[in-house]
């Protein structure tokens, strides 16, 4: 079986990372800050399991479920407060939510 | 019976935590019984305490109830110390203390206050205890703070008077600048000789510090000005007058025969110390002898019975401490003895006609009460006479002692003596007036606010058993205290001066026959039978004079001390807290809340409550760190 | 098995930059959901197959369900699309790149000072889950916790 270079599969991960980081700055509709966030998780989840697969390892993949479950929770209170935004100000637009401000 | 001698200050504290505890809801009887019952205890056991000790040889004795307080170095036991001192003291406090307080339960049968009154004097009276039994100096402290604060809410008993409080507080700010330097003195000594108690330090320090070293000066000299503050001397006698505004036997127990003689008590008890510094020793016999002719000036001049009383008093105890500078300690505590019979009945009369003219304080508004009010009259006449040193009256030995002690001085005999005869004259004349104002002559009395007092308008003297009883026990040992010697010459059986009389025969009674001269010139001036007349008109011509009214408003006034003191202190002190009003020191801390403030103001801009600027911030940051890990 | 990974890489990273470039939520969606389904190929191909489904199952299917189910009650329209191009400006890309770009620089770096090659040997169910219900108990039922946590804050915040 051929061999796949470890550093090829974490770069990958930084790359998807970044994206995801790339959207989350640049963007103003909530819905793709909290898809852009998905991104992140998914590589950091990534990277897990790479260090799994290179240390022959099961811990990795146990952190990747958590991870996981974490997702899972967050997108359900996020899209649970994107209703309720939309609803209040009928906008998805982040910047109008500025009045939390010192 | 001598193991039972914690028993002593345990009596009256146990009356005052019962008093306290069911207060107002005692009877006046019950009341009564158990605060004059206490002390009354105190009195049986030291009775039997003394006893006791003079049975088996007046050997000193001492006994630790329990352990205070053991940090490092520092040993304080609650420790009780008996010897002839500590019992002459014991004996004055609870047997003076207990006739005081069987005359309170007549004296203010009809005040609202009763328990109040009588828990306080409990407490009074428990500490005073305290203080003369201390082995040591901390306990010493505690008692000595104790009496303090009994003296504070004792004068000012009767709240309701907001001159009463300023009063008090006067009396307890006066006292803690003496307290302060006192509380330096303990450390001083406690870093010097590592110790506090007071026996032990007797025994160290004459062989630590030589005769005249810094130390001994500055520690006794601390003391002292505890003393001089606790004993109204110069220059802390400013708030004994003023701590006449209590109830007349408060003014009777604590300003006159116990708590104002502590600090004679705590010179006498620390002699040793005095000696190893004879310039602070001759610093007390002046402080004496400046004090006791100052109060004699000024109470010539009053017009209130009890601050000529109070005047008299910081005299009398000028002349102890004159005694105690000479070095004539048994002397001092003798005159101490004497001091504390003669001036209670004086005060315990003074009450009485007090009470019997419905609280009219002026003499000069009395007069003629010879008749209507004859026992307070026989009581002034001896307490009087005894206060004057007549012959084979109590004050006589007493005074006598001083002064030849006084003549003994090696290098200032003769003033301090001269001084002291001076002094004698004064008390003659200004206890003689006070005597032939009220109680001859015409009487100037008018009944106030006559529509208060309809039932009992007329004068009518109280002679309750309860207030005549302590009246004449009070004047028979006021006429024949003189003949009891005090069994103090065990403790300073290792003091330097020899007391013995050199004075010539005519100075002994040129000191005799000046008193009774003084006695004359009163009766000339305020007592004759045309005293309305020539007297008066004398005394008259004696107040027109520009240098005879000066003198008048001058001593009136206790030597000007307190307007000094206002103008000096008081004023300056306000001066400054006005400029102050601002807190100058809180500026230092108020910039730090203005920087703070400052830095808030500006750190609030990034916060735009903007999510995206937030992100980039955080993400800024992270590239930051990594960068410091990564490129270090 | 290496030209599997290196295929559904590509495929991951052409999806995902898709997602953040797209202007339609909806296909934005679909795009993220091409994106996992290739990373759950790439984990099949490092040899951890329960991973792999897990991230088929779970968030490609359950998760972006929820996404479009959401997306759809919002209901938005051809207006917000205008409003999301009037929005994707190149200015605004400058800064969050640069970051982005230096951080990326930071990763690589670390990570290309060794060299070790992966030989993918599965990882299977068992080994997991003996894992999972031994020493990780206690995180299991923690992540248990956060899940009803979110589930009944999800509720709350939904509700009219």
């Amino acid at each position: 079986m051929e061999s796949i270079p470890y550093e090829h599969g974490l770069i990958l991960a930084a790359i998807l990372f970044v994206c995801g980081l790339v959207g989350v700055l640049t963007r103003r509709n909530i819905v793709f800050v909290l898809m852009s966030l998905e991104i992140m998780l998914n590589a950091c989840g990534l990277a897990f399991v790479v260090a799994s697969s290179r240390w022959q390892h099961a811990e990795g993949q146990v952190m990747f479920l958590m991870i996981l479950t974490l997702a899972a929770a967050e997108v359900a209170v996020g899209l649970g407060l994107i209703i309720q935004m939309y609803r209040r100000f009928h906008t998805v637009d982040i910047s109008v939510l500025n009045e939390m401000k010192g | 019976m001598q193991n039972w001698i914690g028993l002593l200050p345990a009596f009256p504290l146990a009356g005052f935590l019962l008093l306290v505890l069911s207060r107002g809801r005692m009877t006046k009887t019950v009341a009564g019984i158990i605060g004059a019952g206490s002390v009354g205890l105190s009195f049986l056991l030291a009775v039997m305490i003394s006893i006791e000790f003079l049975n088996s040889g007046a050997q000193p004795f001492s006994k630790t109830l329990w352990m205070w307080m053991q940090v490092g170095g520092l040993d304080t036991g609650f420790t009780f110390f008996l010897d002839g001192l500590t019992l002459v003291m014991i004996l004055i406090i609870s047997g003076v203390g207990f006739l005081i307080h069987l005359y309170s339960t007549g004296f203010m049968a009809d005040d609202p206050g009763f328990a109040r009154f009588f828990s306080y004097m409990n407490l009074f009276v428990a500490s005073m205890l305290v203080l003369v039994l201390a082995d040591n100096l901390i306990l010493l402290y505690l008692g000595w703070e104790g009496v303090g604060l009994c003296s504070y809410l004792l004068i000012g008993f009767w709240y309701d008077n907001p001159a009463n409080g300023y009063a008090a507080r006067k009396a307890f700010v006066v006292t803690r600048v003496g307290d302060t330097s006192m509380a330096i003195g303990l450390f001083l000594l406690f870093s010097q000789l590592g110790t506090l108690n007071i026996q032990e330090i007797l025994l160290l320090a004459p062989t630590q510090w030589s005769t005249g070293s810094a130390v001994a000066v500055a520690a006794s000299a601390l003391l002292l000005g505890g003393a001089v503050g606790k004993s109204a001397q110069l220059p802390l006698q400013t708030w004994l007058p003023d701590a006449m505004a209590g109830p007349t036997p408060i003014s009777a127990l604590i300003h006159a025969a116990t708590m104002v003689t502590a600090g004679v008590y705590l010179i006498a008890r620390t002699h040793i110390l005095f000696e190893l510094a004879p310039s602070v020793q001759l610093i007390v016999a002046f402080v004496g002898l400046a004090t006791l002719l100052m109060a004699g000036f000024t109470a010539l001049m009053q017009r209130d019975i009890k601050r000529i009383l109070a005047y008299s008093t910081i005299s009398q105890i000028g002349y102890m401490f004159l005694a105690l500078g000479v070095g004539a300690w048994s002397a001092a505590v003798f005159h101490l003895l004497t001091h504390a019979f003669f001036k209670a009945l004086l005060f315990l009369a003074a009450g009485t006609v007090i009470l019997s003219l419905h609280h009219e304080h002026d003499i000069f508004k009395m007069g003629a009460m010879r008749r209507r009010l004859p026992v307070s009259f026989w009581c002034f006449i001896v307490g009087s006479a005894a206060l004057t040193a007549l012959p084979f009256t109590s004050g006589f030995y007493s005074k006598d002692a001083i002064l030849l002690a006084a003549l003994d001085h090696p290098s200032y005999g003769m003033l301090l003596w001269v001084g002291g005869v001076l002094g004698a004259f004064m008390t003659a004349l200004y206890s003689f007036r006070l005597v032939f104002v009220v109680f001859f002559g015409k009487s100037h009395y008018e009944q106030r606010d006559t529509q208060q007092h309809d039932d009992h308008g007329a004068v009518v003297e109280n002679t309750s058993p309860a207030m005549f009883f302590p009246l004449l026990i009070l004047a028979i040992l006021s006429l024949f205290g003189g003949l009891i010697s005090v069994p103090v010459d065990a403790v300073f059986a290792n003091g330097a001066l020899h007391e013995e009389a050199h004075a010539s025969q005519f100075l002994h009674a040129l000191m005799i026959l000046i008193p009774i001269l003084g006695v004359m010139i009163s009766w000339l001036l305020y007592g004759s039978l045309s005293y309305e007349k020539a007297g008066a008109h004398l005394r008259k011509q004696l107040l027109v004079s520009p240098l005879g009214g000066l003198l008048n408003r001058f001593w009136f006034s206790g030597w000007g001390m307190d307007k000094l003191y206002q103008t000096l202190l008081v004023q300056p002190f306000l001066a400054l807290a006005q400029v102050n009003r601002k807190d100058i020191v809180d500026l230092v801390f108020n910039s730090l809340s203005y920087v703070a403030r400052f830095a808030n103001s500006a750190l609030v801009l990034t916060q735009t409550g903007n999510m995206r600027w937030y992100a980039i911030s955080l993400v800024a940051g992270l590239v930051i760190v990594i960068g410091l890990g990564v490129w270090r | 098995m290496i030209f599997l990974f290196y295929t559904a890489a590509i495929v991951a990273l052409i999806a995902t930059i898709a997602v953040i470039v797209s202007t339609n939520v909806v296909h934005a969606l679909v795009y993220l959901i091409i994106s996992l389904l290739s990373v759950a190929v790439i984990f099949f191909a490092l040899g951890a197959p329960f991973a792999a489904m897990l991230e088929a199952i779970v968030y490609a299917g359950a998760i972006m369900v929820l996404f479009l189910f959401v997306m759809m009650m919002l209901n938005l329209g051809q207006a917000t699309q205008d409003e999301e191009k009037a929005w994707m400006q190149p200015r605004l890309w400058i800064g969050p790149g640069t970051l982005v770009a230096l951080l990326l620089a930071q990763l690589t770096s670390v990570l290309f000072t060794q060299d070790v090659a992966i030989s993918p040997v599965e990882v299977g169910v068992l080994d997991i889950s003996v894992l999972l219900f031994g020493p990780w108990l206690l995180a299991v039922e923690l992540a248990s916790m956060l899940l009803l946590a979110g589930l009944v804050a999800a509720y709350h915040l939904a509700k009219k």
